[in-house]
């Protein structure tokens, strides 16, 4: 029987995956995606209780995220197109211009 | 002040302006119906501050009546004086212009009918006698003496503000005529600051008056023009203290207190004091004139002296001699001064009096009317100067044996050195070319002076005492005598009539003695280094010069340190040091990669999480 403990052990290995994506990735395409798996890890448990406890509370909070990361994507990725366009590289360890 | 081109104009304008002021207080004096105890005033509100309620009102009794006399007919002699001996000089305007904003504030002193007035005109006083005595601006000296009386009239003023608050506080009022009541129905209405309010008072008059220790400035103002010094010494700035004195004389008889702090002083009341300053005055200047050579100095240490004794005579409980003797003093100083001032005129700016003699002969009507000033400072009869310095003897003597004395020694002091000057200047042989070619004064500065010899000769006659008596007390016991009496009246008292002719019969006899027909003065060698610490004046500049220096700079090197150390170091360099050492270090956690600031941030949240959740 699958119970609520499978879900947040999933849901944690995904944060802490996306987490370490996000510290050690250089590229920043990369540092996104593992940002998107941290949401989603987020997500997922969200709907993992949602279920477990029988309330839609949960399930609500989870469109909510969909949606703000969704319009989050559209405006990050025009940010890295136009860094693309200015600075000819997306490596994090380049882009260290506000270094005094 | 109108028109600065134009100096006749100015020069007429002010003239004219005193001398109709004059006039107006000469038919004053006849018209007005002064009751005796009356006074007369006008007033407007001026401003008023919560229960502080000034006006700008005038007083009219018989003690301003009398100094109005005083001062519009010695200003007005000046005016026309000035109008002479100042002809050649390139500022004629701006001279005339000060001359007359003078007279104004020390009429405006006379007639102030309560303190903040009085402190207002008390302030133009010293204002309009700064810009006289720097009138020569352009020659240092000048310059120096002027400032140097400003800030001594400044530390006296300062005195007198803080009594005046004082008094405000005591008694709720300003106005002369309301404390007067007050104190007159509750004597103990002062409390326990009743003798530093006295004090206090008095330090203005210390100040205006040129009193020990705040003497100092009087001398160094003989670098004015002659007609200057003569408007100071005579009508205007010395006698404002005097007559500040005598118009507040009724504080200084409230209850004599002291705060506990003090109560080691009780004994003293204002009074003393103020005898024991008047005493330490006339005789340390009367010491100094001695030795002085210069002829407007020795004047300038006369005017201190007999200020001294004023002083003196107000502190033993007698503001109608001072008066008495302010009045003939004023006619016959001015009188000097105006004669001095002839004197230097004729030898080319030169006061020397070393390098005169002979201008008797010269100048014959100058040496007759600085004669009788003389005789008249000296206190011989029938001169108006015996009356007075009789009446400040008489009353001297009443209080005390010490102070009479000194009263007497500065009597024959005085007549020794205006003996000495008479002697040097004007008898005897010229002892340089210029005083072989002086000539007569013109006749626009003679008028004037054979104008002040009238009432330097005659005004003992009438005798100002019973005249005043009303305003000081409630029973006036004097009876007005006819002249004829009032020529013997001084023999009422034989001790002090005598002792003052005595000291002066001295004072002349020790003169004629030691400089009739010297070639130089002899004292020096005979007094040695006594002599020598009289013509420099007890070194009083001198100690001042030492004591401020050293007092200025301590108060400076304290400031120094606090400045660098405190402000400069601890609190400023303090600042900017923490601050920058917090940047800096700050500044290391700012590395511009986005890996640490991700790493910072998630070890931030576990922090977090970790306080929120296991605590």
């Amino acid at each position: 029987m699958i119970g609520l403990n499978h879900y947040l052990v999933i849901s944690v290995l995904l944060f802490s995956l996306g987490l370490l994506g996000v510290l050690l990735r250089r590229n920043l395409l990369i540092v996104y995606m593992s940002l998107e798996l941290m949401l989603n890890a987020a997500n997922l448990a969200l709907a993992a209780f949602s279920k477990y406890n029988q309330q839609l509370d949960g399930q609500i909070l989870v469109f909510f995220i969909v949606t703000v990361a969704a319009a989050e994507v559209a405006v990050g990725l025009a940010l890295m197109v136009a860094l693309f366009r200015l600075r000819q590289t997306v490596r994090v360890d380049e882009l260290n211009a506000m270094k005094l | 002040m109108l028109c600065p081109t134009r100096r006749e104009l100015s020069a007429r304008l002010s003239i004219g302006a005193v001398v109709a002021a004059f006039w107006l207080s000469f038919l004053l004096w006849f018209a007005a119906d002064l009751k005796q105890h009356g006074a007369t005033e006008t007033a407007f509100q001026w401003f008023s501050v919560d229960n502080l309620v000034v006006a700008f009102g005038l007083r009219l009794d018989r003690l301003s009546e009398l100094m109005l006399l005083v001062v519009t007919g010695v200003a007005g002699a000046i005016h026309i004086y000035s109008y002479s001996y100042m002809a050649e000089d390139r500022d004629v305007p701006r001279y005339f212009a000060s001359l007359s904003l003078f007279t104004f504030a020390m009429l405006g002193i006379v007639l102030a009918n309560n303190f903040v007035l009085m402190f207002v005109f008390w302030e133009l006083v010293g204002l309009s006698s700064y810009l006289l005595i720097g009138f020569w601006f352009e020659r240092p000296a000048a310059a120096d003496a002027g400032k140097k009386a400003f800030l001594a009239n400044r530390i006296g003023d300062t005195g007198f503000l803080l009594g005046i608050i004082l008094l405000w506080s005591a008694t709720g009022s300003v106005h002369f005529g309301t404390i007067q009541q007050l104190l007159h129905e509750q004597p103990k209405l002062l409390g326990e600051m009743s003798t530093i309010i006295g004090l206090l008072i008095f330090c203005g008059a210390v100040g205006k008056s040129a009193q020990f220790p705040l003497h100092v400035w009087l001398p160094d103002a003989m670098e004015g023009p002659t007609p200057v010094s003569a408007l100071i010494h005579a009508a205007t700035m010395v006698a404002a203290g005097i007559f500040m004195l005598c118009r507040v004389f009724f504080v200084f008889l409230a209850e004599p207190s002291m705060p506990l702090m003090l109560a080691g002083l009780s004994g003293i009341s204002a009074l003393d004091v103020i005898a024991a300053i008047g005493m330490i005055t006339a005789l340390l200047a009367a010491l100094m004139a001695v030795q002085q050579n210069d002829i407007k100095r020795i004047l300038a240490y006369s005017t201190l002296s007999q200020l001294g004794l004023m002083v003196l005579a107000v502190g033993c409980r007698g503001p109608l001699p001072a008066m008495f003797h302010l009045t003939t003093h004023a006619f016959f100083k001015a009188l000097l001064f105006l004669g001095a001032g002839a004197v230097i005129h004729a030898m080319h700016h030169e006061q020397d009096i070393w390098r005169m003699g002979g201008l008797g002969r010269k100048m014959p009507v100058t040496a007759a009317v600085f004669l009788a000033a003389t005789l008249a400072l000296c206190g011989l009869p029938p001169f108006s100067g015996f009356y007075s310095k009789d009446a400040i003897l008489a009353c001297v003597l009443k209080q005390n044996m010490v102070l009479f004395l000194a009263a007497v020694a500065t009597s024959v002091l005085t007549a020794f050195y205006m003996f000495r000057l008479v002697f040097v200047a004007f008898a005897g042989k010229p002892r340089t070319s210029e005083a072989g070619h002086a000539h007569e004064a013109p006749a626009l500065m003679l008028y004037p002076m054979l104008f002040l010899v009238v009432p330097s000769v005659l005004a003992g006659f009438w005798s100002v005492e019973p005249y005043l008596e009303p305003l000081f007390s409630a029973h006036a016991a004097t009876a007005v005598k006819p002249w004829y009496e009032q020529l013997l009246a001084p023999f009422d008292e034989p001790l002090a009539a005598f002792a003052g002719l005595g000291a002066a019969g001295f004072g002349i006899f020790a003169a004629a003695t030691l400089y009739l027909g010297a070639r130089e003065d002899s004292l020096p060698s005979r007094w040695g280094a006594f002599a020598r610490v009289l013509r420099n004046r007890f070194y009083i500049d001198e100690i001042y010069r030492v004591c401020i220096t050293l007092g200025l700079d301590a108060v400076a090197a304290i400031l120094d340190f606090f400045d660098r150390w405190i402000l400069a170091g601890v609190i400023v360099r303090g600042l900017h040091g923490t601050v920058e050492l917090t940047g800096r270090i700050l500044r290391l956690f700012q590395t511009g990669n986005l890996h640490t600031y991700g790493f910072m941030f998630g070890l931030g949240v576990i922090i977090t999480l970790w306080l929120a959740l296991m605590r």
